[in-house]
C-alpha cells in the first residue's frame, strides 16, 4: 500500500507540473503588455517600469518566471500580486469559501437524492417508482447544466419566487438553487448507478441466504445489498467532486456569485493573469489531490483490490 | 444515426449477401447488428430522440424551409414584441423575427458537435487503439498526456484559450473543444480494446500470421467501437451544450453569427421583463442536448454488450 502511494505521488507530480506549466503559458503568452496596461493614459517613467517588470519578474525567461512562481506557491503559498497590488491569496480566501460551500450543497445533493432514488428504484424495480425515477434521470443527465440553470431560475426564483436567483446575500438559501443546478447531471448518474448495482446484489447468493435466514427485508437491503453497490458509487463521487470546479465557473457566473469560478471567469476576460494562473493552479492542485484520495479510499473500501 | 443502423442491419437480414461491411465473416456481423437493432427498435427513448433529431437535423440543413422571415430583416420599431400570430416567438432587442432566428442558430450548434464529435471519434479511437495495442512506452506516454489534459477542467482551457482570440468562428470553437476532449475518447477506446485483444480470435490470428494492420481493421476494431459509437453520440450532446455554454459567457461565437448562446447572452439581461426570449433558444438547446445524448445512451445500451444483461 505504502509503495503503491508512493508510486501513484510520483506519478502525479510530473502532471502537475506539465498542467500548471500549459495554464501558465496560456495565461501569460496572452498578447499585450501588462504594465503599460496598468499606466493608462498617463506615461509612466522608465525607472517605474523597470521596477514594476522586475518586481513581477517579466524580464525573466519564461521557464525562469514560471518557477520562481512555482516556489513561491509551493513553499510559502504565495501565489504572487495582482498588477493593482493585492495579493492572489487575499482574493482567494475571499471567494474560496462561497465555493465550497456551493460544492458542498451539491456534494450532499446529489450523494443523498441520488442514493435514495437508486434505492427505491431498485428494491421496487419495475413498479411505478421505478419507472418514474427512470424517466427523470434520463431527463436530468440529458439536459445542458446552462438549460437547467436557468429552467430554475425561471420557475423557483421567478414564477414561484421561492430562491433568490443571483449573489449570496441572503445566506444558505442561496446556494440552493445552483447547488442543486451543479448537482444534476451527477445525482442522475448516481442514481443509476446505484440501481444496477443494487439490483444485481439483490439478486446476488449471499442475499438470497440472508433473505432465507429470516432477515427482514429491510435489513437485507443495507447491511447486505447496499455493502457492495456503494463502492463504485463512492468511487463516482469522488472523482466527481474534483471536476465540480469546472462547472462552478459557469454556475457561479449565471448565478452571479463572489466565488474562485466566477471570479476567475471575471479574470480572464480582464486579462488579470496573475489572478487567472492562481485560481487555476488552485483547481489543478485540488483535482489531482482528490483523485488520489479517491484511488486510495477505493483501495480501502474494496478489500479485493491489492495495489502492491 | 438511424438509417446507418438501418442499412447495415438490412442488408445481411435479407439474404447472405455479403455488404462491404460483413464480408468474410457475415454470419456473425449480421447477427450482432440485428441484434443491436431489435434491441433498438423496442427502447422507447431511442424512437423518441430519433425523430427528435431527425427534425433538429433537417432544420439545422434548411433552416428556409422551417423560417417565416428572413433572419436578418431587423427593425429596430418593433424591437422586444411579446408572440404573436405574426411573430411566433416575438421578437428580439434589434427587432428581428425570433423564431426564425431561433431556426437559423441550430445550424451552427449542429456544426460545433459534428466537427468536434467527429474529430475525437476519430482521433481518440486511434490513439486509445495504439496505447492499448502497442503497450510499453507508447500506452505510458499516451495516457500521462490524458492525465495532463484532465486536470485541467475543459470548461477553463477554453475560457482561457479563446479568451485571447479577437476573432472566433465556428472552426475556432470547434478546435478547441477537440483540444480538451479526446482524452475521453481515447481512454474508453484504450480499455474497449483491453477487453478483446486478449481473446482466442485475435491470438489465432496472430498464430496465422497476421500483421498488427490486418489484426486491428479485422478483428479488433469491429469488436471495440461499439462502446465508443454510443459514447460518440452522448458527447455530441455534450460538445453542443459547451458550445452554448461558451458562447453565452462571450468567449464563442460572435456576432454577427446567429447562435443560440448568443440569444440566451441578449436574453439574460431582459429575464425578469421578457423571459420568452431566454425560454426559446433554452428549449431548442435542451431539446438537441436531450436527442443527442438519449440517443447515445440507447446505442450504448445496444451495443455493449457488458450493459445489456442488467
Amino acid at each position: 500500500m505504502t509503495g503503491y502511494i508512493i508510486r501513484r505521488l510520483l506519478q502525479f507530480v510530473p502532471v502537475l507540473i506539465a498542467a500548471t506549466l500549459i495554464v501558465y503559458a496560456m495565461v501569460f503568452l496572452m498578447p499585450g503588455d501588462p504594465i503599460r496596461a496598468l499606466s493608462g493614459d498617463r506615461p509612466m517613467s522608465d525607472a517605474v517600469q523597470a521596477q514594476l517588470r522586475d518586481q513581477y519578474n517579466l524580464d525573466d525567461p519564461f521557464l525562469v518566471q514560471y518557477g520562481k512562481y512555482m516556489w513561491g506557491v509551493i513553499t510559502q503559498g504565495d501565489f504572487g500580486t495582482t498588477f493593482q497590488g493585492r495579493p492572489v491569496l487575499d482574493i482567494i480566501q475571499q471567494g474560496l469559501p462561497v465555493t465550497l460551500t456551493l460544492a458542498a450543497v451539491a456534494f450532499g445533493f446529489q450523494a443523498i437524492i441520488g442514493a435514495i432514488a437508486g434505492i427505491l428504484a431498485a428494491v421496487y424495480k419495475d413498479s411505478f417508482i421505478d419507472r418514474f425515477v427512470q424517466v427523470s434521470l434520463v431527463i436530468a443527465v440529458a439536459l445542458p447544466t446552462l438549460a437547467i440553470a436557468f429552467l430554475l431560475q425561471l420557475t423557483f426564483g421567478l414564477n414561484l419566487g421561492w430562491f433568490p436567483i443571483a449573489g449570496i446575500r441572503d445566506g444558505f438559501v442561496s446556494y440552493i438553487l445552483p447547488g442543486i443546478v451543479l448537482a444534476a447531471v451527477s445525482t442522475g448518474i448516481v442514481a443509476r448507478m446505484l440501481r444496477s448495482e443494487l439490483i444485481e446484489a439483490l439478486q446476488s447468493d449471499y442475499v438470497r441466504t440472508a433473505t432465507a435466514k429470516g432477515m427482514k427485508r429491510s435489513r437485507v437491503v443495507t447491511r447486505h445489498g447496499l455493502r457492495n453497490s456503494l463502492i463504485p458509487v463512492v468511487t463516482f463521487l469522488g472523482a466527481d467532486l474534483a471536476t465540480m470546479m469546472g462547472g462552478a465557473i459557469v454556475v457561479e457566473s449565471v448565478f452571479n456569485m463572489p466565488g474562485l469560478g466566477g471570479q476567475v471567469f471575471r479574470s480572464i476576460q480582464a486579462q488579470e493573469n496573475t489572478i487567472v494562473v492562481g485560481i487555476v493552479t488552485l483547481f489543478v492542485l485540488f483535482y489531482v489531490v482528490v483523485n488520489l484520495l479517491v484511488d486510495l479510499l477505493y483501495a480501502a473500501l474494496d478489500p479485493r483490490i491489492r495495489y502492491d | 444515426m438511424t438509417e446507418l443502423a438501418r442499412s447495415r442491419s438490412a442488408a445481411p437480414a435479407g439474404g447472405p449477401a455479403p455488404s462491404p461491411t460483413t464480408q468474410g465473416r457475415p454470419q456473425e456481423d449480421a447477427s450482432l447488428w440485428m441484434d443491436t437493432w431489435r434491441s433498438l427498435r423496442k427502447n422507447p427513448w431511442f424512437l423518441v430522440s430519433a425523430v427528435l433529431l431527425l427534425v433538429l437535423i433537417t432544420v439545422a440543413l434548411f433552416p428556409q424551409l422551417f423560417a417565416t422571415h428572413d433572419p436578418r430583416e431587423c427593425f429596430l420599431g418593433r424591437s422586444r414584441q411579446e408572440p404573436s400570430a405574426e411573430h411566433w416567438f416575438g421578437t428580439d432587442i434589434q427587432g428581428c423575427d425570433y423564431y426564425t432566428r431561433v431556426i437559423y442558430g441550430a445550424a451552427n450548434s449542429m456544426a460545433v458537435g459534428v466537427i468536434v464529435t467527429g474529430s475525437i471519434l476519430v482521433l481518440g479511437s486511434l490513439l486509445g487503439l495504439m496505447a492499448a495495442y502497442f503497450g510499453g512506452w507508447v500506452d505510458a506516454v499516451l495516457m500521462r498526456l490524458t492525465d495532463l489534459i484532465f486536470a485541467i477542467p475543459y470548461m477553463l482551457g477554453a475560457l482561457v484559450f479563446l479568451a485571447v482570440q479577437e476573432n472566433r468562428n465556428v472552426w475556432d470553437v470547434a478546435f478547441i473543444l477537440i483540444v480538451f476532449t479526446w482524452p475521453t475518447m481515447a481512454r474508453l477506446m484504450r480499455g474497449s480494446v483491453l477487453a478483446v485483444i486478449n481473446n482466442d480470435y485475435v491470438t489465432a490470428a496472430r498464430a496465422l500470421g497476421a500483421g498488427p494492420l490486418t489484426i486491428m481493421r479485422r478483428h479488433i476494431i469491429p469488436n471495440s467501437l461499439g462502446p465508443v459509437v454510443g459514447y460518440a453520440a452522448v458527447y455530441t450532446g455534450v460538445i453542443i451544450g459547451a458550445e452554448a455554454t461558451l458562447t453565452f459567457l462571450g468567449v464563442g461565437l460572435q456576432l454577427p453569427a446567429i447562435s443560440w448562446g448568443l440569444q440566451l447572452n441578449d436574453a439574460q439581461s431582459y429575464l425578469q421583463q421578457m423571459p420568452h426570449l431566454l425560454t426559446f433558444p433554452l428549449i431548442f438547446v435542451a431539446l438537441t442536448v436531450f436527442a443527442f445524448t438519449t440517443m447515445g445512451e440507447a446505442l450504448r445500451d445496444a451495443l455493449d454488450p457488458k450493459s445489456k444483461k442488467r
